[in-house]
C-alpha cells in the first residue's frame, strides 16, 4: 500500500470517528489546513517533474476530493443528529386548550339577524328601509292612520303615554311602526316601496307579550298595485324567509283602521314536539296582518286616493324569529342571558345574503 | 262574541255542519277563536241511578254506592258527597273519563280499601257550574244510561268569535247569520216584528236635557208594561244565556240580555214602581254617584250621560243600570228603554269607570239606529209573552238618525284594488244579501248602505265586502315587478353603520343584547336622563319608568344578572336608540359595549398563557375604536382626550372626539360611585358612542380607489427612549416627534413604557420607533442623525423628556 492510500485510509477513518462538528473540524484542519497532511502533499506537486506530477497529481487530488466529500457528508450527518437531538427536547403540549376566537365567541342577537334577513329579501324586490322615532305623536300613531278619536281600536293598542304638555297634547310610544309609513308618505312622492323595521311598545306583559317588541311593516304606493300583488309578495317573502320551496298561506278578512280591505295571514305548518315546520302539516299559524291602504290614510298623508293606491303589511320580527329559529319564549329575547344569546345568537360572519343563504 | 249553534239556526236555515260553519265564519272575517262542544266533551257522562249507598267501612265521610249506569250490573263507586244516597239519580263517569272541571283522567282506584270504578259528579267537575257542595241530583224520571249532556240539553256547541271592532252588526246572532247567508251557508230567517199597540198612554215622560252642551243621546224610546209577573225566564232562554256565560236573573232582565246578543240591541228595564216621576236624560254632575247593578258605586261627572228621575240618577246610560230601580221578582210594572248613545262618550265613560258591559261593548261600536224602535217592540212582545201585562203607548224623545249613505261604486274598483273580477251579477248578489241596496246595471253602480253597517263608507269598503264573501282565495297571485328601479343601496348611512357596528363588536367577541328602552328613574338620572318629558305616565313597572338616555344602564344590569347566575365574565354590547328629549331629533343611535371581569378580547376567564387579567380600559378602548372604524369614522383624525363624564373613573377613562364640539363618546372603567349607586359589583369597563355624530364620508363619483403611492427607497427605523414626568401623555411625545418633518416621518409608534427600577420615582420611560421614509434618495447617516437630533430636541422642548442613557 502506498503512502497516499495509507493516508487516505487514516483520514477517512478519522472523519468517520468524529463525534461532533469540532472534532470533524480538527480532522479537516489536520488534513486540509495550511499545515495539514494533504496540503503538504499538494505542496510537493510544485517541485515535481512533469512526469512525476502527471503520475502523482491525480492521486493526490483524488485524495483531496474524496476527503472533501467525506467531510461534507459527515458534517451533514452530524448536523442531522444534533438537530434531531435538539428537536427531541423542543416539545409543546398542543392539547392545551386555546381560548375560543373572538369570531367564535361573539354573537349577533336574533332580532338583528332577522332584520338583516328581511332587508336582504326585500331589497331584492326593490324596497328601501325607512325608520322613524319611537316617541310619536297621537296624530302620527293613530289619527292619520284613521283611528277615530275614542274608537275601540285605540283601546286594543294598550298605549304607553308621556305626561300631557301645557297645550293638552301628549306624546306616546309608538304602538306599531305604521307612523313610519305616515312619515314616509308625507316626505316622499309615490311610487313608494319601503319596509319599516323597528321597536314598538304596548303596556302588556305575559308569555307571548312583552312591553317592548319589534315589528316590520311594508308599504307600496303607486298607481296600480293591488291585493294580488300583495299576496304574491307575501308568498315570495315566506318562501325566502322560511327557506322552503312552497308555503301554503291562508288570507282571512280582518279589520285594521288603516287598511281596507284588511286581511290576516296564516301559514300552514306542522307542530311536532315544540318544533314547527313550514310547507307541510295541517295547522294554521297567524303571522301577519295586511291590506290595501285606506283612502283616508292616503288623504291624511297628502296622497290623492283617486290617483294612487297601494298596500301595507306588518308583522312581529320577534315572532317570526321565534317561528323560524324555534325560540319558545318571547321574554327571553330581552333578558340578555348569555346562555340564551350564545345558543340562539348568530356568529359575526353569519351575514345573511340571498346568494349564500339567509341562515348560512 | 259567543253564541250557540241552535241559536244561530234561529236565524239561519242551514244543513251545514258545525265544522263547515266554523270554517266559513273564519274565512269571511268572523274569526272563530274557540268552539266548545259539550256534547263531545261530556260524551262519557251518563245518567245513573244509585241503587244503594252504604257507609264506607273505613271512612266516616265516604259512602260506598252501587250505581246502575244503564249497562250491565251495577258499578261500585266510593263517593264523598254529602248528598250521595240510595235512590238518587245523578251523573256518572266511568274510569278512563277525562273530568273537564278537574283536568284529570279517572282511573279505577282503591279508596280506604274499597275499589271505586268511576265517579258520581258535581256540576263543578263537569265544568258546567260552580256547584261543588254535592253531586248533581237529577229528577226521578231522568232515563238511566242516557248521555247526560244530550239529556240536559248541554250539547249545543258554543262558538266564540274574535270580533273585529268594526263589525257592530255582528254583536248580534242575527247579524252573523246574515253574513253566513251571504256566503251561501243557508237562508237568512227574518220574522217581521209587528208594532205594539199601546193600550194606554205611557205615564212617564222623557226629556233630553243637555242644555247648551253637545247631546250624548240622539234618541230615547220608552214603554211601560203594566201588570207583569216577573219570575225565572223559560228554560230555553236560561240555557242560552248560561251557554254564553251569562247568569240568568229573572225574565225581565234575561229578555234584555237575550236581545243584546240575539239582535245586537241592548235594552234596559226599570221597575216602574221604583222610578219617581218623569225621566230626564242628561249629563252627570260632579258629586253625583250611582250604585250600579254590579253592586259598585261609581262617581259621575259632566262627561258621562245618565238617566235620572226626580230623585236622582237611576242609570248610567248605555253602560249599566242602577241597583235602586232594577227589576226583581216583585216587579209588576216595567219600563222598557231602547235608546241610542254617543259612541265616544260611551267608550270614554266605560274606560274611565273601568266598566266592561255587554251594553257598552255594543254602544261604543255603534248599534243600528233603525232598530231602536223595532227592538223595543220585540222586547215588549217577549215581556208580554213571558210575563204577561198590558203595554202602554210608546214615548220617544229625539229622533233616531237613520243614515242615508249611497256610494258610487264603479265595478272596475274590484279588479283595480283587489285584482279580482267577479262580474256584475255576483257583486250584486253578495251586496244585496248583506243588506245593501244596489242600483244600476252598467259598470257604475249606486250602492245604499244599510243602517246597521256604520263601518261601510266608501268604495274600498264595498270591495272588502265582496272580496271577503266570495273569498280572498279567489284573488290570483300577481307577480310584482321590480320594473326599472336602480340597484342602489337601500340602507341609509346610519342603518349601514348600525349593522356594521354590531358585526364589528361581535367580531371582537362581544355578545349582542337587546335591552328595554325604558329603565328606572334612578338609572336614567345617573346617565344624565330622567327629564319629566321622558318619564312614562303609565309605566308597566317602577323600574321601567323612564326612556333611556344611554344604553349602559341596561347593559350594566344585564351583566350583573349574568354574574348572579354564575357567569361573571361577560362581554355585552347593544346598538340602539337612546333618548335625550321627546322630539324625533332628540333620538340617537348609540353603540355601547361592556366588559366585566375576565372577559378580554383574546379570551374569557383565566387563561393558562396570560393568567387572570381583568378587562381594562385599553380593552374597551379597542372596542370603541373598532366601532368607529367600522362605522366609517376618519380614525386617523379622532382625538383621544383623557377623562370623561361623571360615570367614568376620572383617571382611567377617555373621550373620543374630533375637536371639543364633535364628541363621539367615551370609554373607560366605570366610576366606583356609579357601581355603588347601581348596587353592582365591578370593576367594569364600558364605552358608548353616538353613531349619528360620525361625519358622513364625502360622496365620491367613482368607486375606483386612489392610485397606490409606493416609495422607491427603503424606509429607515430609529428607536428613542425618553425619560419624562409621569403625567406626560404618550400622545404628546408621538405628536412632537411627528411634527419634526411631516413629509419624511411616515410613522411614530410607542413600543415600550417602563416605570420602576433604574428610573427615578415620578418619572417613566417611553420608547418610540420613528419610521423615516425617504422619497427622493437614500438617506445618508448624517441626514438621519440630523433628523434624530431634531426629534430629541422637539420632544424635550414639548414634554421635558430627555433621552434615556
Amino acid at each position: 500500500m502506498s503512502e497516499i492510500s495509507e493516508l487516505e485510509a487514516r483520514l477517512l477513518a478519522d472523519v468517520a470517528a468524529s463525534a461532533d462538528e469540532p472534532a470533524l473540524e480538527a480532522v479537516r484542519v489536520a488534513a486540509l489546513g495550511k499545515k495539514g497532511a494533504v496540503s503538504a502533499l499538494l505542496a510537493t506537486l510544485g517541485k515535481m517533474s512533469p512526469e512525476e506530477r502527471k503520475a502523482q497529481g491525480p492521486l493526490i487530488n483524488g485524495l483531496k476530493d474524496r476527503l472533501g466529500e467525506a467531510l461534507v457528508a459527515r458534517r451533514q450527518a452530524l448536523r442531522d443528529v444534533a438537530l434531531d437531538q435538539r428537536l427531541a427536547t423542543e416539545t409543546v403540549d398542543v392539547t392545551l386548550p386555546l381560548p375560543d376566537s373572538a369570531l367564535d365567541r361573539g354573537r349577533i342577537h336574533p332580532i338583528s339577524q332577522v332584520v338583516d334577513e328581511l332587508t336582504a329579501i326585500f331589497a331584492d324586490m326593490g324596497f328601501e328601509v325607512a325608520e322613524g322615532p319611537d316617541i310619536e305623536t297621537d296624530d302620527y300613531n293613530f289619527t292619520k292612520l284613521n283611528f277615530p278619536e275614542g274608537h275601540p281600536a285605540r283601546d286594543m293598542h294598550d298605549t304607553f303615554f308621556f305626561p300631557p304638555k301645557p297645550d293638552g297634547s301628549r306624546r306616546l310610544l309608538r304602538t306599531h311602526t305604521s307612523p313610519v309609513q305616515v312619515r314616509t308618505m308625507l316626505s316622499k312622492a309615490p311610487p313608494i316601496r319601503v319596509i319599516c323595521p323597528g321597536r314598538t311598545y304596548r303596556c302588556d306583559s305575559d308569555q307571548t307579550h312583552t312591553p317592548m317588541f319589534h315589528q316590520v311593516e311594508g308599504l307600496v304606493i303607486d298607481k296600480g298595485s293591488h291585493l294580488g300583488h300583495l299576496k304574491w309578495i307575501l308568498a315570495e317573502f315566506c318562501k325566502a324567509f322560511f327557506e322552503v320551496d312552497q308555503v301554503k298561506m291562508r288570507f282571512r278578512p280582518s279589520f285594521f283602521p288603516f287598511t281596507e280591505p284588511s286581511l290576516e295571514v296564516d301559514i300552514q305548518c306542522r307542530r311536532d314536539k315544540g318544533e314547527i315546520r313550514f310547507g307541510e302539516g295541517e295547522d294554521w299559524l297567524e303571522i301577519l296582518g295586511c291590506g290595501m291602504v285606506h283612502p283616508n290614510v292616503l288623504r291624511n298623508c297628502g296622497i290623492d286616493p283617486d290617483v294612487y293606491q297601494g298596500f301595507a303589511w306588518g308583522m312581529g320580527i320577534d315572532r317570526i324569529a321565534m317561528l323560524k329559529y324555534g325560540m319558545p319564549d318571547l321574554r327571553a329575547f330581552f333578558e340578555a342571558d348569555v346562555r340564551w344569546l350564545d345558543h340562539y345568537g348568530f356568529r359575526p360572519l353569519d351575514f345573511p345574503t340571498l346568494a349564500g343563504g339567509l341562515s348560512g | 262574541m259567543k253564541f250557540t249553534l241552535s241559536w244561530l239556526k234561529d236565524h239561519l236555515d242551514t244543513d251545514a255542519s258545525l265544522e263547515a260553519i266554523v270554517d266559513k265564519l273564519t274565512m269571511i272575517g268572523l274569526e272563530v277563536e274557540e268552539v266548545e262542544d259539550k256534547g263531545k266533551l261530556l260524551a262519557p257522562f251518563v245518567v245513573a241511578h244509585v241503587v244503594s249507598a252504604v257507609q264506607h267501612p273505613n271512612a266516616d265521610r265516604l259512602r260506598v254506592c252501587m250505581v246502575d249506569t244503564g249497562t250491565g250490573a251495577p258499578v261500585q263507586v266510593v263517593c264523598g258527597a254529602p248528598n250521595a244516597r240510595t235512590g238518587l239519580k245523578g251523573v256518572f263517569a266511568p274510569a278512563g273519563t277525562f273530568i273537564p272541571g278537574k283536568k284529570i283522567t279517572l282511573s279505577v282506584g282503591t279508596i280506604r280499601g274499597v275499589e271505586s270504578h268511576g265517579m258520581l259528579c258535581s256540576g263543578d267537575e263537569l265544568g258546567i257550574s260552580d256547584d261543588h257542595d254535592g253531586i248533581i241530583e237529577l229528577p226521578a224520571d231522568a232515563p238511566v244510561g242516557a248521555p247526560y249532556a244530550a239529556w240536559a240539553k248541554l250539547d249545543d256547541p258554543v262558538i266564540d268569535i274574535n270580533l273585529t271592532p268594526n263589525r257592530s252588526d255582528c254583536t248580534g246572532v242575527s247579524g252573523i247569520a246574515r253574513d253566513l247567508a251571504a256566503a251561501d251557508v243557508g237562508t237568512l230567517l227574518s220574522k217581521p216584528i209587528h208594532p205594539v199597540k199601546g193600550a194606554f198612554p205611557c205615564p212617564v215622560s222623557v226629556t233630553l236635557d243637555f242644555g247648551d252642551t253637545p247631546s250624548l243621546c240622539p234618541a230615547f224610546g220608552l214603554r211601560l208594561v203594566r201588570g207583569v209577573k216577573n219570575g225565572p225566564s223559560p228554560e230555553w232562554m236560561q240555557r242560552r244565556l248560561l251557554a254564553i256565560g251569562l247568569r240568568p236573573i229573572n225574565a225581565l232582565v234575561d229578555i234584555t240580555n237575550f236581545l243584546t246578543f240575539d239582535r245586537a240591541r241592548p235594552l234596559h228595564v226599570f221597575d216602574a214602581a221604583k222610578v219617581h216621576g218623569n225621566l230626564t236624560v242628561r249629563r252627570g254632575r260632579a258629586g253625583e254617584e250611582l250604585l250600579a247593578l254590579d253592586g259598585k258605586t261609581y262617581a259621575l261627572d259632566e262627561s258621562m250621560c245618565v238617566i235620572a228621575d226626580e230623585t236622582g240618577v237611576e242609570s248610567l246610560a248605555g253602560i249599566m243600570g242602577g241597583e235602586a230601580s232594577g227589576c226583581d221578582e216583585g216587579t209588576t210594572d216595567v219600563l222598557i228603554e231602547s235608546a241610542l248613545w254617543d259612541e265616544i262618550a260611551i267608550a270614554r265613560t266605560g274606560r274611565r269607570l273601568g266598566i266592561t258591559s255587554d251594553a257598552r261593548y255594543r254602544f261604543e261600536r255603534g248599534v243600528d239606529p233603525a232598530f231602536m224602535l223595532p227592538g223595543l217592540d220585540l222586547a215588549t212582545h217577549l215581556v208580554m209573552e213571558l210575563c204577561g201585562g198590558t203595554p202602554s203607548d210608546l214615548v220617544v224623545a229625539g229622533t233616531p238618525p237613520i243614515p242615508d249613505k249611497v256610494i258610487d261604486f264603479p265595478l272596475d274598483a274590484l279588479p283595480r284594488l283587489a285584482g279580482l273580477d267577479v262580474g256584475l251579477a255576483e257583486t250584486k248578489r253578495v251586496l244585496t244579501r248583506l243588506g245593501f241596496f244596489v242600483a244600476g246595471q252598467a259598470k257604475q253602480l249606486k250602492v245604499a248602505v244599510p243602517s246597521w253597517r256604520p263601518d261601510v263608507d266608501g268604495v274600498a269598503d264595498l270591495v272588502e265586502e265582496v272580496v271577503r264573501i266570495v273569498g280572498v282565495d279567489r284573488v290570483p297571485l300577481t307577480p310584482f315587478e321590480r320594473e326599472d328601479r336602480g340597484r342602489k343601496p337601500v340602507l341609509t348611512p346610519i342603518q349601514s353603520r348600525t349593522r356594521r357596528a354590531k358585526r364589528a363588536l361581535a367580531a371582537r367577541g362581544l355578545t349582542e343584547a337587546v335591552t328595554w328602552s325604558f329603565i328606572s328613574k334612578k338609572e336614567a338620572e345617573l346617565f344624565g336622563g330622567g327629564q319629566p318629558e321622558l318619564a312614562l305616565a303609565n309605566p308597566i313597572a317602577a323600574e321601567l319608568s323612564d326612556m333611556r338616555p344611554s344604553l349602559l344602564p341596561g347593559l350594566i344590569a344585564s351583566a350583573q344578572r349574568n354574574a348572579d347566575r354564575g357567569f361573571p365574565d361577560v362581554a355585552l354590547f347593544e346598538v340602539g336608540q337612546i333618548f335625550r328629549g321627546d322630539r324625533p331629533e332628540d333620538q340617537f343611535i348609540a353603540a355601547a359595549g361592556l366588559r366585566r371581569g375576565l372577559a378580554r378580547p383574546n379570551g374569557i376567564g383565566r387563561q393558562w398563557r396570560t393568567g387572570a387579567q381583568p378587562a381594562d380600559a385599553f380593552d374597551i378602548e379597542g372596542d370603541a375604536l373598532a366601532v368607529l372604524a367600522a362605522a366609517g369614522a376618519p380614525v386617523q383624525s379622532v382625538q383621544i382626550q383623557p377623562g370623561g363624564p361623571a360615570w367614568l373613573h376620572p383617571g382611567r377613562s377617555g373621550t373620543l372626539q374630533m375637536g371639543p364640539k364633535l364628541v363621539f363618546g367615551h370609554f373607560g372603567e366605570l366610576h366606583p360611585r356609579l357601581l355603588e349607586a347601581l348596587d353592582v359589583a365591578g370593576p367594569l369597563v364600558a364605552f358608548e358612542l353616538i353613531l349619528d355624530r360620525i361625519p358622513e364620508p364625502k360622496a365620491r363619483t367613482t368607486r375606483a380607489k386612489p392610485p397606490l403611492d409606493l416609495a422607491a427607497f427603503q424606509p429607515v427605523s430609529r428607536d428613542f427612549a425618553f425619560i419624562v414626568d409621569h403625567a406626560v401623555k404618550a400622545a404628546d411625545i408621538v405628536r412632537a416627534a411627528q411634527s419634526v418633518d411631516r413629509k419624511l416621518i411616515a410613522g411614530v409608534t410607542v413600543f415600550d413604557v417602563y416605570e420602576g427600577k433604574g428610573i427615578d420615582p415620578g418619572k417613566k420611560s417611553i420608547a418610540v420607533a420613528v419610521m423615516l421614509q425617504p422619497r427622493e434618495k437614500t438617506l445618508t447617516d448624517e441626514e438621519i442623525e440630523a433628523v434624530a437630533g431634531k426629534i430629541v430636541g422637539e420632544v424635550g422642548k414639548r414634554t421635558g423628556g430627555v433621552l434615556r442613557a
